[in-house]
């Protein structure tokens, strides 16, 4: 019989810990089908983030470090400068990129490392048990903005695509989502890119998916879909954000 | 023997430098030498020190208390330091800067009019190695020969017109 | 080779690149700025990589990425930013991870000063970060010994595969002493690092540098593990330096900058009759027990100098299991003891012998 559909080679034959419906195990795939069609499995080094993704080192079969939180970025820069043919990819969360790590994420950006950033926006703290993030929406009910995030004492969510694309350093940045069969492969296109923009040494890049949480938004993953493109997607619109390839034609 | 000698004066006369110089001399002849300078927000425009010790055994504390000499470029440092120098110890002190006699009788005073004589030779920012020069003629440190070969190695061979500088200025103070 | 004149911030970066160590990265901070301007000015010339990170938290994190994925590697700070890296050092220590961490200390607490002080004792020596670990502590007291040292680091960070630090102080960062350096073996091939995440090359299984065990049971096996290396070095690796002692009424301790004052005030002492000793740490941790355990016979008195309040005063006592007594002298806040000073102290410990 004729084998159509198989797990990637990238990806490890284990059962990921993550819950129904939840993106991240599509985001992790679409990595794994990269890696494995750019052959570079074997020069590949991930750094995992602190967050729902923590455990992202037993996910992928290339070598993997687990950071602090936040300090992914860091992590990479470290790993990419000691090993400059290697190729160096972060996955990392909204709280771990956006908050505790918005240091690491702007200077790294600024830096023009030559590292590719996962950036997993799913406007909650998902470990934790579904607290406020800083890409929350104004008036999104969390268990730390139970009344709806009130922006006169919780402040704005942070669009980081955006605020990063304003940077000189950067070479590519896109905000794509994982909702529908052709924005999957989108997504997948944006990994690609990026990881081969890596490959040929353009420089730092940023791959931010709009995710959704459907235990912690207390949604089915049906409705947690229907909740990301009513709610989500307005606010963070998808499309590319940087692409000096586009600005040198 | 040990030599303690603590060069002071405002920051840019290049009082750390003269003391390496005389640290670095003292390397050149195999004797044991520190050079500790102080540091931090006191270094911009306000007040330096530096601590030499030359000696035949191995230095101790880098941290001079009663200085053997004293090597000062402005008021606020003979201030500082007079007290400190050991009995029959020797203060050299640029004149051109500071006008107050030194209070103590129990030390050898050597007055150098140091700055002024080095504007007037266009050399302004070599007061320092007259002073040295006159240290090293005092203190009987090193020989002439072994300050120049000293000299000539710490400047970069590229600038042959500083080593001339320095050695005119060094010659100035040590034929005083 | 011959002598050169030279700071001790630039003979330990000098010393670091001819023990193999090409990547560093740091941040400035008084009293060890000259370390990064030195590393700054010559990496890019040998291809290695000098990078100022946005942060001390951030230049640790490099440290583990470099570290972790089998590259030797440097970062140096002084106290505020020690601090700052101790998470980092956590982590590092958790995930094995070689690498040497350079604090050239200066007062505390808070922003404290930037004079020469040795109050991060406790910090260096239990732990500093969350977890059960130890950093191996090595406290040069001259320039040379800061080159000697320094590679020495390397070595027992590879070894044992763990971070090392240099503990200096701002007096022997800025001081410059002739020193020698060894020549750098260019050919040197270091210890093989099979455990980097460095890519498989698709020829192994992947490696992980984690210090992540959710499950209780697997954590502490990790940590007892741990353990185990940790007693090997204990056994191993403590180095110090004795003087005088067998004859000693009195033994001074002291390491680093303060056992150099420490040694004028025993000579001093010795030249009015009074027999006093010198034991002076080279580590930190492992501390040297053996060299006070010898001296435990409820005779000798023991009087330890540090630029502190007192905090290596407790592993003396410990050390000897309080059969001795122990007295402290320490001046603190950036100001070092004169050795009269120390000479005052013994004298009041002997009694007034002069």
């Amino acid at each position: 019989m004729e084998k159509v559909f198989t797990k990637p080679h990238a990806l490890c034959d284990v059962n990921l810990h993550y819950c129904p419906g939840c993106t991240h195990g599509i985001v992790h795939r679409l990595v794994a089908e990269v890696i494995d069609e750019l052959g570079i499995e074997g020069k590949t080094i991930g750094v995992a983030p602190v967050g729902c993704s923590v455990f992202a080192y037993n996910y992928f079969e290339c070598d993997m470090l687990q950071a602090a939180h936040g300090r992914a970025p860091a992590v990479a820069t470290g790993v990419k400068r000691a090993n400059p043919d290697s190729v160096v990819f972060t996955y990392q969360g909204d709280g771990d990129l956006a908050a505790i790590g918005t240091a690491e994420t702007v200077h790294a950006a600024a830096r023009g490392e030559n590292i590719s950033i996962i950036f997993i926006n799913n406007a909650i703290y998902g470990m934790t048990g579904g607290q406020m993030a800083p890409t929350t929406l104004v008036g999104q009910v969390t268990q730390t903005s139970p009344y709806g995030r009130n922006a006169e004492t919780q402040g704005y969510p942070i669009r980081v695509s955006e605020m990063l694309a304003t940077l000189e350093g950067p070479a590519y940045i896109e905000r794509v989502t994982v909702d529908s069969v052709p924005n999957i492969k989108k997504a997948k296109a944006a990994i690609k890119k990026s990881f081969q923009m890596q490959l040929e040494g353009k420089g730092f890049s940023l791959v931010e998916v709009v995710s959704t949480c459907p235990t912690n938004w207390g949604l089915s993953p049906v409705e947690a879909m229907e909740w990301l493109r009513e709610n989500m997607l307005p606010h963070y619109p998808l499309g590319v954000y940087k692409d000096i390839t586009k600005e040198e034609n | 023997m040990t030599q303690e000698i603590i060069f002071a004066g405002f920051g840019g006369q290049g009082i750390l430098f003269a003391g390496k110089v005389v640290a670095y001399a003292g390397m050149n002849e195999g004797k044991n030498v520190s050079h500790l300078p102080s540091y931090g927000p006191e270094m911009r425009g306000g007040t330096a020190n530096c601590s030499v010790i030359v000696s035949d055994d191995e230095v101790a504390s880098p941290v001079i208390t009663d200085p053997t000499s004293l090597v000062v470029m402005n008021g606020p440092s003979l201030d500082k330091f007079e007290q400190s120098v050991v009995a029959g110890g020797k203060i050299f002190i640029d004149s051109s800067l500071i006008s107050r006699d030194v209070e103590r009788s129990d030390v050898e005073v050597f007055k150098i009019d140091a700055t002024n004589m080095a504007m007037k030779m266009g050399l302004p920012k070599l007061a320092n190695i007259i002073m040295v020069g006159k240290l090293i003629k005092e203190t009987n440190l090193f020989t002439y020969d072994q300050v120049k070969s000293a000299i000539t190695k710490m400047v970069p061979a590229s600038k042959p017109e500083l080593l001339e500088n320095n050695m005119k200025a060094f010659d100035t103070g040590y034929n005083l | 080779m011959a002598k050169v004149l030279v700071k001790g911030n630039e003979a330990l970066a000098e010393a670091a690149i001819r023990s193999g160590c090409k990547l560093f990265f740091g941040y400035p901070i008084t009293p060890q700025t000259e370390v990064s301007a030195y590393m700054a000015k010559k990496l890019p010339k040998i291809g290695g990589c000098f990078l100022q990170a946005e942060s001390e938290v951030s230049a640790i994190n490099m440290v583990y990425g470099a570290g972790g994925s089998g590259k030797r590697v440097m970062t140096s700070s002084s106290s505020p930013g020690i601090s700052l890296k101790q998470e980092g050092i956590s982590y590092i220590a958790g995930a094995d991870v070689p690498c040497v961490i350079v604090n050239i200390v200066r007062g505390g607490p808070g922003l404290g000063g930037i004079q020469p002080a040795q109050s991060d004792y406790f910090q260096a020596v239990k732990g500093g970060g969350h977890g059960d670990y130890h950093l191996i502590v090595l406290a040069p007291s001259s320039i040379q010994e800061m080159v000697d040292l320094t590679s020495l680091a390397f070595n027992l960070a590879d070894e044992y595969r763990m971070p090392v630090m240099i503990m200096g102080d701002g007096m022997l960062g800025q001081m410059m002493e002739p020193v020698e350096f060894p020549e750098e073996d260019e050919g040197a091939v270091y210890a093989e690092k099979g455990w980097a995440a460095n890519g498989t090359k698709m020829e192994r299984k992947h490696n992980i540098i984690n210090s992540l065990y959710i499950e209780a049971k697997e954590l502490e096996d990790t940590i007892l593990e741990r353990q185990k290396k940790y007693d090997v070095i204990v056994k191993n690796e403590p180095r110090c330096e004795e003087m005088n002692t067998e004859d000693a009424d009195i033994i001074l301790v002291a390491y680093g900058t303060t056992a150099r004052i420490a040694k004028t005030a025993m000579m001093k002492a010795r030249e009015k009759g009074i027999k006093v000793g010198l034991i002076r740490p080279i580590t930190l941790w492992p501390f040297p027990t053996e060299n006070f355990k010898k001296h435990a016979d409820g005779k000798k008195k023991f009087l330890c100098v540090e630029m502190s309040m007192g905090q290596m005063v407790e592993d003396v006592k410990l050390a000897i299991d309080c059969k001795n007594s122990v007295d402290f002298f320490g001046r603190t806040g950036g100001i070092v003891p004169t050795p009269n000073e120390i000479l005052n102290k013994i004298d009041e410990i002997s009694g007034g012998a002069f």
